[in-house]
Order: structure tokens, then sequence, then C-alpha cells
């Protein structure tokens, strides 16, 4: 699936929110392509790092490469036109403004290519007769398929995607990953999902974070759930129970 | 009484371009200008210079007033505003207490302190009137101003609504980051708009001076009109904007006819009363209805007298 090209290089990336550390002197490399779930617990550093990685939120020390340019000094709206979109927790969409203007922005704003309003409506065909209502008064599943296709829109070519699922219905969840999975292949994903069994079921790498640093990173074929859980709450295994 | 009326909403015109500017800032740059009178008084005196001291004709120093204008609102908000915006919510009153100071003596200094007029260079139209039936007399130039007034407005409506740079600013002014994400760049947008709303003060200060006269010292009391429209208007709204301005017209145009000194008093009492009605609505919707706020207000006061 995936060329061996990387697409995004992390280097001892430091996040901070004031005195706290959320992200500590973190190194995460992946390859173009790639199909990544972030799990971690709340507070464990995963928005902070989604943050980073687009742009929203300033690397304190470390640096980020898109295949091989270096896009650390990049604002947010630079690494949108670089290829780094992200579709940020809470959606974000522009509420006063109808489904087909918060589409037409990001098609306006960010990189040209295949992806336009109509190919995204295409690939979310149940956003088709939304296009004329105001984004704030749609459904949970409705909301997150548009700020899935307004950061298609922008093409990009590496997607993060914070908290897919969260306060979405069963039934939404299932649309939203169907929608994704036709993507494999076109784009890097980075995908914070909470919930486990889809996160193992949908990407091919699955990392985990705690406390801001990287538990676990692996293939979730290979890892066992006793693994995952203990990165989980960052247990490790010479510190044993002692917390827990 | 109705040719009164008739004058309020004309002046309403003149009011909402005023307005419309301070508005934009606020509502997208969340910068307030309080140099917003002054820089309307420099286009005026800007326009006054080419048509005085160069010798154009009053159409083109406008033409040439406005272009300048936006360029300096670009500037402004380039060099200025952008550093002000990034030292919390104090610098940039002061700021732009400073640069309304700085514009005030800078004019004295360059152009006098004579009040100053453009009504003396457009000949026949400053008196110029229609009559309607009903003995009601139409000054000519009330009516071209409001109908610019409304062009403009309506202009800056379209482009809002309809182009990729309006979809861009009203992006930003909703949700900058998530702007940000959509790859807008904040500051290009912001650029943008202090250029427009320089512009539009610009204009405004130049309706003033075609219909009255400007001193290098009138800009606090515009801008005090400008804030008056934008309240009774409500912030973020260009119709909203204009029924303010016609609001305010409409009061000083009604409290003139009560006596010559009671029509600035006129609009001061309305927007007093717009208001303290939008303060007891947000402070009906904290308490959860009107009721329960005013019975609040009341108890409070009770217990206090009780104390005493």
């Amino acid at each position: 699936m995936t060329t061996g090209k990387i697409a995004l290089l992390l280097v001892d990336a430091v996040g901070r929110h004031g005195q706290l550390q959320a992200v500590k002197s973190l190194s995460l490399s992946i390859a173009e392509n790639e199909v990544v779930a972030l799990i971690g617990a709340n507070g464990a550093g995963k928005t902070t790092l989604m943050r980073m990685l687009a742009g929203l939120h300033p690397l304190a020390e470390g640096r980020l490469a898109l295949f091989g340019n270096d896009v650390t000094a990049l604002p947010a709206h630079d690494r949108v036109k670089a290829g780094i979109v992200l579709s940020p927790e809470g959606r974000r969409l522009f509420g006063d403004m109808t489904v087909r203007e918060n589409l037409m922005i990001a098609a306006e704003n960010g990189r040209r290519g295949d992806w336009t309003v109509a190919t995204a409506c295409d690939a979310f065909p149940q956003i088709v007769p939304l296009l004329d209502r105001p984004a704030g008064g749609l459904s949970g599943g409705q909301r997150q398929a548009v700020a899935i296709a307004r950061a298609l829109v922008a093409n990009p070519s590496v997607l993060l995607l914070d908290e897919v699922s969260l306060g979405l219905s069963p039934a939404a969840v299932d649309g939203v990953y169907q929608s994704l999975a036709a993507l494999r292949g076109r784009m890097t994903m980075v995908v914070v999902e909470q919930d486990l069994t889809r996160a193992m079921s949908f990407a091919e790498r699955l990392i985990c974070m705690a406390e801001g640093v990287l538990e676990l990173d692996g293939n979730p074929a290979v890892l066992t759930r006793e693994e995952i859980t203990n990165a989980y709450f960052g247990i490790h295994k010479t510190t044993g129970a002692s917390h827990a | 009484m109705l040719e009164a009326l008739i004058q309020g909403i004309l002046l309403g015109g003149y009011y909402a371009v005023l307005a419309a500017g301070l508005s934009l800032m606020f509502g997208v740059v969340r910068f307030i200008n309080l140099a917003h009178g002054d820089m309307a008084v420099l286009g005026a005196m800007i326009a006054l210079w080419f048509v005085q001291g160069v010798g154009l004709s009053v159409s083109l120093a406008i033409a040439v007033t406005l272009p300048a204008m936006a360029a300096l609102g670009w500037l402004m908000q380039r060099l200025i505003f952008e550093r002000a915006l990034r030292g919390g919510f104090l610098i940039p009153i002061l700021t732009t207490i400073g640069l309304g100071a700085a514009l005030q003596n800078g004019m004295f200094g360059l152009f006098g302190s004579e009040t100053k007029s453009l009504g003396a260079h457009i000949g026949g139209l400053s008196w110029a009137s229609w009559e309607l039936p009903g003995g009601i007399f139409l000054g000519q130039l009330p009516v071209y101003m409001f109908l610019t007034a409304i062009v403009v407005l309506g202009t800056l409506h379209l482009v809002l609504t309809r182009t990729a740079f309006g979809r861009a600013v009203r992006a930003t002014a909703t949700d900058a980051d998530a702007a940000a994400l959509c790859g807008i760049d904040a500051r290009r947008v912001h650029r943008g708009a202090a250029a427009i709303a320089v512009a539009l003060a610009g204009l405004a200060g130049i309706f003033l001076a075609l219909r009255a006269q400007v001193t290098p010292f009138a800009g606090p009391m515009l801008l005090i009109f400008a804030f008056e429209a934008v309240v009774i208007g409500g912030i973020g709204s260009l119709r909203g904007t204009l029924l303010g301005g016609i609001a305010l017209g409409v009061a000083q145009a009604l409290g003139g006819l009560i006596s010559p000194q009671f029509s600035i008093l006129a609009g001061h009492v309305v927007f007093l009363t717009v208001l303290g009605w939008r303060m007891s609505q947000v402070a009906a919707a904290d308490r959860g209805g009107w009721r329960s706020a005013y019975a609040a207000l009341i108890l409070k006061h009770k217990t206090a007298g009780g104390k005493r």
C-alpha cells in the first residue's frame, strides 16, 4: 500500500501549553499513503500533536518535514498549501454559512488537484441535499461528513482527522469509515480514534500515546489487546501494576 | 415633521457608511479602531487638498482619495494594528487613541484649524433641491449621498456574500483557526478588511465635507456617531448598520425639530435606550427570562436597601 517515501517526519518535537509539556520530545515517521490510527487516553497529547502537525500549535523544539521539505516554520494556512490538512476536533464548520460555502472556502484557498466540490459530493453523496443549508443546523454525522469533505477539497497529501467518531451514532460512524476507506492509497491519513476496535480494523499502523510520549507503535494485526491496553494506560512491564 | 423624517433617513446613509468601517474592523479583525473618526476627517482633508491645493475636480479628488485611504488602511493594519493586536486587549485601545491624537494634531499642523468644506466646490448642488408634492423640499445632495451609501453598502454586501474574498472574510471572522485550516491567511484577510474600513471612513469624511464642514478635531465626535450607529444596528450586519445609521439620523433630525441643541442629544438618547435594551436582553438570557432578570434586579435593590 505504501510507496516507501516518507510523507511526514517529526523529529524530537516538543509541544507546550505554558509550563505543561503536552508532547514530549516525540519523533515519528509516516510513510506516503500509510493509514495511521492515533489512540490514547484523554490528555495523552493526541490533539496537541495533531495541531502541531497542522501548524496550529507551535513546535517549542524539534522539526517537521513533509516529503523531505522542512515545514516547521510554516503557519497553518501555508501547511494547507503544502498539503497537510487537519479536520479538527469538534469539526469547526462555519455554522452561519451554507455547506456549499464551507466547501468552496477550502477549495478556493487550498491546493489545486483532483478534489473539487463536485468530486467531494460524489464521494459523500449524503451531503448533496444539504449543500444550500446552513452548516450550523446539521446533525453530528452530517457535520462530520461535511468536515471531511471540506478537508478533501483542499487536496491534501496528508489528511489529519481528529476525533473521527466522537459524538456520532454507530450508523454514522459506519458511514464515515466507509467513505474514509475509499481514500486508502490516495493520501496519507492520520486518524485520532477513541474506539479501539474501529482503530484496529481501519488502520494498518496503530500508534498509542500516553502522557505526551509514544507508548506503542505497531501493526494492529500483530499487536495484542493486552499490549495496547497497557500502552493506553501507560502501564510499563517494568513498573508493573504499581499505580493500577 | 415629514420633511425632518426624510432628511433623517437621508442622513442615515452617511452614518451607515461611517459606521460600516468600524463594524467591519470589529467584526472581522476584532480590533476597535478609536481613530476611525480621525481617519474620516483625514479622508476629507486629503480630498480637500486635492481640490484646493492640486486643483482637481471634486469627483476626481474623491476617485483619488478613496484608493489612497484604502492603501493607508492596508499599511496601518500591516505596520501598526497587527502588532497592537498581539499585545492583548489594552494595547489596541491605547495605540488607536495615540494614533487619533497624532492624526488630529498632524492635520492641525498641515491644514490649519479653520473649518473647511467641499460645499463651495460643487456649485449649485449644495443647495439644489426638488420640490415634492405637499411643499416638501428634498435636497439633491443628500439624496445623491444616500444613494451612494446604498450602492456602496450593497456592493460591500455582495462582495462579502458572493466572492471568494468575502467568504474568506466571513470564515476568518467566525473561526480564525478553522479558516487557517482551510488555507486562509488571516493576515491578508485582515489587511483587506482594514483597507475597506479606512476607505469607508474616508468616504464618510468626504460626505461630511460635502454637506457641512470639517475641522481637524472633529474625529472623536464622528467616532461616537459611528459607535452609536453600530450599537443601534447590531455588530456584524451591514443591513443592521444601515438601519442603525438611519435610526440615528432620524433621531437627530426629529430631535432638531424640538430645538437645535436637542438634535445630537436625541441621537444619544436613542443609542442609550437601545444599549440598555440590549443589555437587559443579555441579562435576561443569562437568568432565564426577563421576568427573573428584573426580579433579581429589584430583589437585590430591596436587600441592599434593607441593610442600610
